[in-house]
């Protein structure tokens, strides 16, 4: 009873509650809207938003924010495509694997000028969104790699099933059961959790922020690093512009999940949550065909009111907690 | 000098589970410094909130200009003409002295007709400014910003933005506490000044040479309660301290008689430039060593620069036969000492986490296999050390921030607890939280001692000190002033050498 009270209480359950609602006000006009084959186009289109949300997740638990998280995803998914141009047979999990140590490679620099040079996130990645975009256009040239230019095997990524799921969804939830497990059941994931949520505490406990800084701005690029590659091949091009504006995207997908811009708080599953509402909101705008100016503006509206939820919801907790303090 | 100016009578404040203020009266008159005296926790800070309309006091009468009055809040208080100096000047740092002074009422143009918009007038508030700053004595450019003033210019631009509020009562908090001798003559100076212009000034200092040069009238509060009133001109100090700590002993504190053993640690000449010099002392086994002195004494400091988290410029700390440095707060732990924080919400607990994940989170290596938490053992740890030290919560998975301070702190210890010290340092651990809890913490501290366990207790609380310890360092402006062992306590004594006092022996009437 205690556990069912405390699952109602929860975030993730009212967004849910909001997601199906949703579903339901939708469907009435548009009956195919709730249809299992939609919800899976969905998820497919959302994949690559919920690894960026992730990628920027474990940024703001640690209470900062990764803005480059867009320009990692262009550089990699250039580099591994001009890979592909000249290696067309490389096998799938060879260049899967290049991928990530890209990613790792992107992000680690903006980790190690968090962490050991102290330079605020914001403006370290201020600075990193520039110079890692700037990379595309050098070593592309400023010129695409579309879809003829790219193998079969490559292209196939994406869609080609595996265990009756497609590529892209099938990576997309390992990466996330990782991500998962690693933030709720090991020692430094606990200790990314404790950063946030108060440094000095952490630091007197024996765990160095500098470090779990690195740390997560290194995982920060491995996602980026897998989505742009997954967002490369899923639309068959890699271009100089691949996926900019997905870092406000990121944060707006964690901010509706639930999780604070603060630090300390936050779940996988809020970040799945709200990466599928925001997939699904496009979704429903495409469906009633609104222009794609009125979809940035009701992405904006949406982070909003999560926000004001947000602040109503734990006023009134705190309220509620003061008077019971009261009481003993 | 028999008119009075604001007259607080019967005045009782209390908080949940707590008594602050006790049928407690004042009365302030016009062109008097008043001085406010008593120990920290004697319910000055809270007196003066509630003449500041920072809080409301739960019973009791205030008149104000012969008018019964009840402030609503701190502006009101302000508009009122009742003005308070904080020990930490709040003011805006880039900008500059003349901003800080009219901020809030900037001195307008007069607007246009048809247009509702009045700009504010720099020229007039410069010069504003200016003309104040001269009538006070001070030679500060109004143009200057204040980050490039001094601790003491700072205070004296805050007096100088009291008066363009055109203040009649000036609420000093330990003004002097930050600054040199010099700039404390010339703080008198203007008080001086403000005193001959009819302003009233409360001003609460622990140095008593300065309460005997500028105050004309004290009051004294003990416990939250009113203990005395007078002239300054009628009293010596010896009876000030002696009103200030000469409490019955009442409160009772389960001091066990542990048995004391080897040498723990040894600490030996430590100093840190400009903030604390040569201090040295030991501890050993089952035994509680006091560390007393006044706020910024640098208790702390001393503590936070011997666990690692503050450089140390000289000195060394023995342990077992060895010569240790400690670099981190990593280091100390790996040799036993835990040091429990004085502000807990800042550096103790983590709010955003549970009641489970705070206490395991020093152990959280232990805890784990190959990097991944064992939360079985997790919580049977948790539960273990908050069913000892009597965690009131209604689950382990709950965030540390639905618990009450007290609680939350039960919740620190605990967690440090867990980690097996040797030494145990607690600084301040019974601030802010109330009795109960307070004299449960107390059990706990004694009977952490009696299994054999060091501690250190950093205190500002006398009656803590003078009841939990076997022996007390008490310190003065970064020096240890003197070391007392129980036997030889005696409050006056160890309050003088806080006080950097001679320490010239009290006769006890």
């Amino acid at each position: 009873m205690k556990g069912l009270q405390q699952l109602i209480k929860r975030r993730e359950t009212t967004l849910a509650i909001i997601i199906v609602m949703f579903m339901i006000l939708i469907s009435f006009r548009y009956p195919r809207f709730a249809s299992p084959e939609n919800i899976y186009d969905v998820l497919n289109d959302t994949a690559v938003l919920i690894l960026a949300a992730t990628a920027q997740f474990l940024i703001l638990l640690t209470g900062g924010i990764d803005l480059s998280i867009s320009s990692i995803m262009a550089l990699v998914g250039m580099l591994v495509s001009m890979l592909n141009m000249q290696l067309p047979d490389l096998p799938i999990p060879l260049v899967l694997l290049i991928t990530l140590i890209l990613g790792f490679v992107f992000g680690s620099i903006n980790g190690l000028l968090v962490g050991f040079l102290r330079i605020p996130p914001i403006i370290t990645t201020l600075g990193t969104i520039a110079i890692f975009r700037a990379l595309v256009f050098l070593v592309s040239g400023g010129q695409w790699v579309s879809a003829h230019e790219m193998s079969a095997l490559f292209e196939s990524i994406p869609h080609r099933p595996f265990l009756g799921i497609s590529g892209i969804l099938l990576f997309t939830a390992i990466a996330i059961i990782l991500v998962g497990l690693f933030i709720n059941y090991t020692q430094k994931g606990r200790a990314i959790y404790a950063v946030g949520g108060n440094r000095l505490a952490a630091r007197l406990a024996g765990i160095s922020g500098s470090k779990i800084d690195f740390m997560v701005f290194s995982f920060s690029g491995v996602l980026s690093g897998l989505a742009g590659l997954l967002y490369v091949t899923r639309y068959a091009a890699a271009q100089t512009d691949t996926a900019v504006g997905y870092e406000f995207q990121a944060v707006a997908a964690c901010v509706i999940g639930g999780v604070s811009v603060l630090g300390g708080s936050g779940t996988i599953s809020g970040v799945l949550l709200g990466s599928f509402f925001l997939g699904l909101l496009y979704n429903a705008l495409t469906v009633i065909n609104l222009s794609p100016f009125y979809q940035i503006a009701i992405q904006g509206a949406a982070i909003l009111v999560a926000i004001v939820a947000n602040t109503i919801v734990n006023q009134r907790n705190q309220q509620k907690m003061l008077a019971k303090r009261s009481l003993i | 000098m028999d008119e009075v100016l604001l007259q607080l009578s019967h005045i009782s404040m209390y908080f949940p589970g707590i008594k602050a203020l006790d049928d407690v009266h004042i009365a302030i008159r016009p062109g008097e410094v008043h001085a406010l005296i008593g120990e920290n926790g004697a319910g000055k800070s809270t007196l003066v909130k509630i003449m500041t309309g920072v809080y409301k006091p739960s019973s009791g009468t205030m008149k104000y200009q012969g008018k019964e009055i009840q402030f609503k809040s701190p502006q009101e208080a302000q508009k009122a003409g009742i003005a308070v100096i904080h020990q930490e000047t709040s003011m805006f740092a880039d900008l500059t002295v003349a901003e800080n002074i009219f901020m809030g009422h900037e001195p307008r143009l007069k607007g246009l007709p048809l247009v509702p918009i009045q700009p504010i007038s720099w020229k007039n508030m410069f010069q504003r400014s200016d003309e104040l700053l001269k009538s006070l004595g001070m030679s500060i450019d109004s143009h200057t910003l204040v980050k490039d003033l001094s601790t003491a210019e700072r205070h004296l631009v805050e007096i100088a933005k009291a008066l363009s509020q055109e203040a009649k009562i000036l609420i000093m908090d330990e003004p002097t506490s930050a600054i040199t001798i010099r700039e404390t003559e010339e703080l008198f100076e203007l008080v001086k000044k403000l005193k001959a212009q009819g302003t009233a000034v409360v001003f609460i200092s622990h140095k008593f040479e300065e309460l005997f040069e500028i105050a004309d009238y004290y009051t004294v509060l003990r416990d939250g309660r009113y203990i005395g009133e007078g002239s300054m001109k009628d009293v010596t100090e010896d009876e000030l301290i002696r009103m200030m700590v000469g409490r019955s002993i009442d409160q009772l504190f389960p001091k066990g008689n542990a048995v004391i053993g080897e040498l723990v640690l040894e600490a030996r000449n430590l100093s840190r430039l400009g903030v604390f010099k040569d201090v040295s002392f030991a501890v050993h086994r089952g035994e509680i060593l006091g560390f007393f002195g006044l706020v910024g004494a640098g208790r702390s400091e001393v503590m936070r620069a011997m666990i690692g988290i503050d450089p140390l410029d000289c000195g060394e700390i023995i342990m077992g036969n060895e010569v240790c440095h400690f670099k981190s707060p990593q280091d100390s732990m790996k040799r036993g000492i835990v040091y429990v924080p004085e502000d807990r919400q800042r550096q103790g607990a983590i709010l955003t986490m549970s009641i489970a994940e705070n206490i395991s989170l020093p152990q959280i290596d232990s805890l784990s296999t190959l990097g991944f938490l064992n939360k079985i053992k997790e919580r049977s740890l948790a539960a273990n050390y908050a069913k000892k030290l009597e965690v009131k919560a209604a689950g382990l998975e709950y965030n540390v921030q639905t618990l009450s301070g007290g609680n939350q702190q039960k919740v620190v210890l605990a967690k440090w607890l867990a980690s097996h010290p040797t030494l145990l340092i607690l600084d301040e651990p019974t601030k802010g939280i109330d009795v109960a809890t307070k004299s449960a913490v107390h059990q706990i501290i004694s009977d952490l001692a009696n299994q054999g366990l060091a501690i250190i207790l950093v205190s500002s609380e006398l009656p803590e000190i003078l009841g939990m310890t076997d022996r007390v360092v008490v310190m003065h402006e970064g020096r240890v002033s003197e070391i007392f062992v129980r036997k030889d306590y005696k409050e006056e004594q160890i309050m003088r050498a806080a006080m950097g006092s001679s320490a010239k022996p009290v006769e006890v009437a």
